[in-house]
């Protein structure tokens, strides 16, 4: 079942409010063909608007969306051939699973054969073919959710909407189905606009991804530069985690050092920057803790700290410590038969420059 | 950027709005018409002079009446000693079968609807053979212990028909209301330290106490307006009875009779609003819902033979009135002992002869209202539920203030409004075709039908219909394949209990029905009921009526779950199943 078309989807200055509360804000981006894009928004952020708005059971009050270069604002849900699979996949209860697949295809009046062709290939792709006959409630969670999509692809829509597509899983079979529903888009080729409040979920299968805060688009990237170069604090502390330092930036013999209260001084790599108030961004696990006294590394920035707590979290232990004023978060992998420090240590803390990223 | 009227957030497309606001306002247009107008007439004729200005004359004329001081006080004592007499049948059973663990749930359960499926002005006659001053129970006492009981004397046959037909409303609801009280609400009241009547009067008590007074306001709303059993028991000196004296003896110009009419709504509603008053802001009791249910104990040994015996003495009583109507529908002769001497089948043979007419006028008149209101029912529900048209909600508003609205006082306000009226095409008038009675049945059932139909709807997440819009079927495809399919069971469990309590009412048919010819069933077995010679058909004709309401029930019920064969809907088909029965009751 190989679609062939891929469309390009533009959402052009798309905004829509409830009375005053506005929900988007002249949202724009464009989706290109054949790409596995994702929505990635706290709730409350207007991701699931704008999926219903692509679907058509919204209207936006301003803007416009493009599929393939054809402006479908005003075509009803209905004329759109845009596939949705729903968050609770909405399988219709009184009909089988095949009767479900072929529901599309019966509303676009092809010949018998064609539909049962289609409908036996689309269960086939999902794994159920031999679930025909069963009725939704006869089904689990996964496999009603390939039924969802089964029935989706089957009308070969130019796109694919999917509104939280793991969020009804358990956490193992999300992972697994998570693969499955990435293996599918690709072999299927079809423009694929997914919305989620997972971060993990978005950075692990999008081509790239547009995160969402109170209706306006933060940033639209891969998932490499939302981590690496987010473009604003809430990117920073939404994306993965994150210690925020307010601070100013300075210049002295061509070398930039940021300066703060909390902090003291830290020797930054590069001068590109400017002079002024600034605020810097360092992963937890870009920092390195370190016995008082043993050589210090010298790539790195050393300041004196104590921890304050820490929790171990499997694969490496997260540890608060305190330095001057401010307290950062600070991962160190574990590895058995290292004790780590106990909270009251004095510790170093080593700032690698290079992994400091100024906002 | 295309310039949208700031408006629209949800809607759909312009013309499609277009046809919702048409249903809206046709709607609209027939709850006006039949029944704001004519309730609002028999309020304006109430207060107005023949003048036209406005007088409290006629209030102060019905006052002066000692007939109907009397009525008015026999009213609210009727009513409300039924209401205490049903509550201390209904709250032992409700809290057996919540709180122990024994097999009589089901027998309960059972005693619940058994009530309802027949009319309490059926059972009356049959009460009195078995319980009145020389029925069989008095005969036995008087035989072997030397005295009687005065139970259906007066005013207390009255009570005691009223309260043992609609306990059911009181016994369902508190069931309901203790059963959602969450085990773990009970168990963190004992953790912290209560027990026993301090744990009841403190948790159990109000929190089910909303649902006590939801099925009390019932009771008392129900036994108000009943019009049919006073009458059969000979018992005119009541508001219902009354109104409908004034107006058919008196005429439709006397002014008591909407004085009555207007009493009768101000109570409805202030039962309504304590009912209300009650459950508001008490809707936690249904949010959190665990396990359900209050921890179950064992009972003891002696609590148990105490419960089997309240739970046998109110099925024998709940019980007496069928099997009385049952052995009248098969006596020759019966009165003055403990059962007929002996039995016969003529009294069928004379209903099949006299009355397959009035059989037919039954199902003829009940299944076209029932069909109306479920038509009525699913457009309102959707109105609400899934646009924007603005007035759906007074809509749904509108349709069930029905339910305040007595039988009597609704034929009164249409024997009024439409006086003189001719039908188009005919020229026959309104008020002598029998079109009225159908209206009239409608606009009364309307609100069951309605709460059933948004029930269904509600049940149905809105991504169901999106998902079909999604695959290319239009708003209408979308509601003809997937909607309507997935409501059917609401919708027909609409439709039965519309069409069964259609089929038992009495207070809005006998001031309507235009002639003898096309009366139905209900006013058929009132009018044997009338005479001595004519109960045994009449029991007859009653027993055809509980057969064809129990055989439709049976029959949806087969429907349902035939056609509804999904996990999702079935359950759902059960509740509004179980609902229809409950509201069968209202006759």
């Amino acid at each position: 079942m190989g679609h062939g078309q891929q469309a390009r989807v533009e959402i052009d200055g798309v905004s829509l409010a409830y009375g005053a509360t506005p929900v988007l804000r002249e949202v724009s981006v464009a989706i290109e063909p054949g790409e596995f894009f994702a929505l990635l928004g706290p709730s409350g952020s207007g991701k699931s608007t704008l999926l219903r708005i692509l679907a058509g059971f919204l209207q936006p009050q301003a803007g416009a969306i493009r599929v393939a270069g054809e402006d479908v604002t005003r075509v009803p849900p209905w004329e759109r051939d845009i596939g949705m699979v729903f968050q609770n996949y909405a399988l219709w209860p009184h009909m089988t699973v095949r009767q479900n697949v072929a529901f599309g295809l019966e509303e676009r009046r092809l010949p018998r054969a064609e539909v049962e062709r289609r409908v036996a290939a689309a269960l086939e792709l999902v794994g159920l073919g031999e679930f025909g006959a069963r009725r939704p409630g006869q089904l689990s969670g996964g496999q009603q959710q390939r039924v969802a999509l089964a029935r989706t692809v089957a009308i070969e829509p130019k796109v694919l909407l999917l509104d939280e597509p793991l969020s009804n899983l358990d956490a193992k079979l999300r992972i697994h189905m998570r693969a499955e529903l990435l293996a599918l888009q690709r072999k299927l080729g079809i423009t694929t606009i997914f919305v989620t409040h997972d971060q993990e979920e978005a950075l692990s299968v999008a081509d790239r991804v547009a995160v969402l805060d109170q209706g306006v688009i933060q940033q639209v990237g891969t998932p490499v530069e939302l981590y690496d170069t987010p473009a604003n604090r809430f990117i920073a502390t939404f994306v993965g985690t994150i210690n925020l330092l307010r601070g100013s930036l300075e210049t002295a013999d061509g070398n930039t050092v940021f300066r703060s209260e909390a902090l003291g001084t830290l020797a930054l790599a590069g001068g590109a920057a400017s002079a002024g108030p600034a605020e810097i961004a360092i992963r937890p696990h870009a920092i390195q803790l370190a016995v008082p006294g043993k050589a210090p590394d010298g790539g790195r920035s050393w300041l004196d700290g104590t921890v304050a707590e820490r929790e171990f979290l499997g694969e490496f232990v997260r540890y608060s410590v305190k330095v001057g004023t401010a307290e950062l978060i600070v991962d160190q992998p574990h590895y058995i038969g290292e004790p780590g420090f106990p909270p009251g240590a004095k510790v170093k803390v080593g700032i690698n420059s290079a992994q400091v990223k100024v906002l | 950027m295309k310039a949208i009227p700031l408006r629209l957030a949800i809607p759909a497309f312009a013309a499609l709005t277009w046809s919702q606001a048409a249903v809206a306002l046709l709607i609209a247009a027939f709850l006006l018409l039949f029944l704001i107008v004519p309730v609002v007439t028999v309020v304006y004729v109430a207060f107005v002079d023949g003048a036209g200005s406005f007088t409290l004359s006629h209030f102060g004329s019905f006052f002066s009446l000692s007939l109907m001081r009397e009525s008015f006080w026999n009213s609210l004592i009727v009513a409300t000693m039924s209401v205490v007499l049903a509550s201390l049948i209904a709250i032992p059973l409700a809290y057996f079968t919540v709180r122990f663990e024994f097999r009589g749930a089901l027998l309960i359960q059972t005693l619940g609807i058994l009530p309802l499926i027949m009319p309490p002005f059926v059972g009356a006659v049959a009460m009195q053979l078995i319980f009145g001053r020389s029925g069989s129970v008095n005969l036995l006492l008087g035989e072997w212990f030397g005295f009687t009981l005065p139970i259906m004397e007066g005013l207390n046959g009255v009570i005691f028909v009223e309260a043992l037909h609609y306990f059911p409303f009181i016994l369902m609801n508190l069931v309901v209301a203790l059963n959602n009280i969450d085990n773990s609400m009970e168990e963190s009241a004992q953790n912290l330290g209560a027990s026993g009547m301090r744990l009841f009067r403190r948790i159990v008590y109000p929190l089910a106490m909303p649902g006590y007074v939801a099925g009390a306001a019932l009771v008392f709303i129900k036994v108000f307006d009943d019009l049919g059993t006073p009458l059969v028991l000979n018992q005119t000196n009541l508001l219902a009875p009354q109104a409908y004296l004034r107006i058919t003896s008196v005429g439709i110009e006397d002014p008591i009779g909407y004085v009555i009419g207007v009493l009768m709504v101000l109570f409805s509603l202030v039962a309504l609003w304590a009912s209300a008053l009650a459950l508001r802001g008490r809707e936690y009791a249904t949010l959190q819902r665990g396990h359900g249910g209050l921890g179950r104990r064992r009972l003891r040994p002696w609590q148990a033979a105490l419960a089997y015996g309240w739970i046998l003495l109110v099925l024998a009583l709940v019980l007496a009135p069928h099997l009385g109507i049952l052995l009248l529908s098969l006596a020759k002769v019966w009165s003055f002992s403990v059962l007929p001497d002996s039995f016969t089948l003529q009294n069928y043979a004379t209903v099949f002869e006299d009355s397959p007419r009035m059989i037919w006028n039954t199902v003829l008149y009940c299944g076209i209202a029932a069909g109306i209101d479920v038509l009525l029912g699913t457009a309102i529900a959707y109105l609400m539920l899934r646009t924007r048209v603005p007035a759906a909600r007074s809509l749904d508003f509108m349709a069930t203030a029905a339910l305040a609205i007595p039988g009597v006082v609704l034929a009164i306000g249409y024997l009024r409004t439409f006086r003189g009226v001719e039908l188009p095409f005919t020229g026959e008038l309104v008020t002598s075709s029998w079109l009225l009675l159908v209206i009239a049945y409608t606009i009364r059932r309307l609100p069951y039908a309605l709460r059933s139909c948004v029930a269904a709807l509600q049940q149905l997440h809105v991504s169901l219909e999106e998902a079909a819009e999604n695959l290319g079927a239009t708003k209408a495809r979308a509601i003809r394949r997937v909607v309507v399919p997935l409501m059917v069971g609401g919708i027909l469990a609409g439709f039965v209990t519309s069409f069964m309590t259609a089929a038992v009412e009495l207070s809005a048919t006998l001031m309507l029905i235009p002639s003898q010819n096309d009366a139905p069933m209900s006013y058929g077995i009132y009018l044997y009921m009338q005479s001595a010679a004519g109960r045994g058909p009449g029991a007859a004709l009653g027993v055809l009526a509980v057969a064809i309401v129990a055989i439709g029930t049976y029959l949806s019920h087969r429907l349902i779950s035939g056609r509804a064969a999904t996990e999702e809907t079935r359950p759902v088909a059960r509740l509004e199943a179980l609902d229809g029965a409950r509201a069968a009751g209202a006759g």
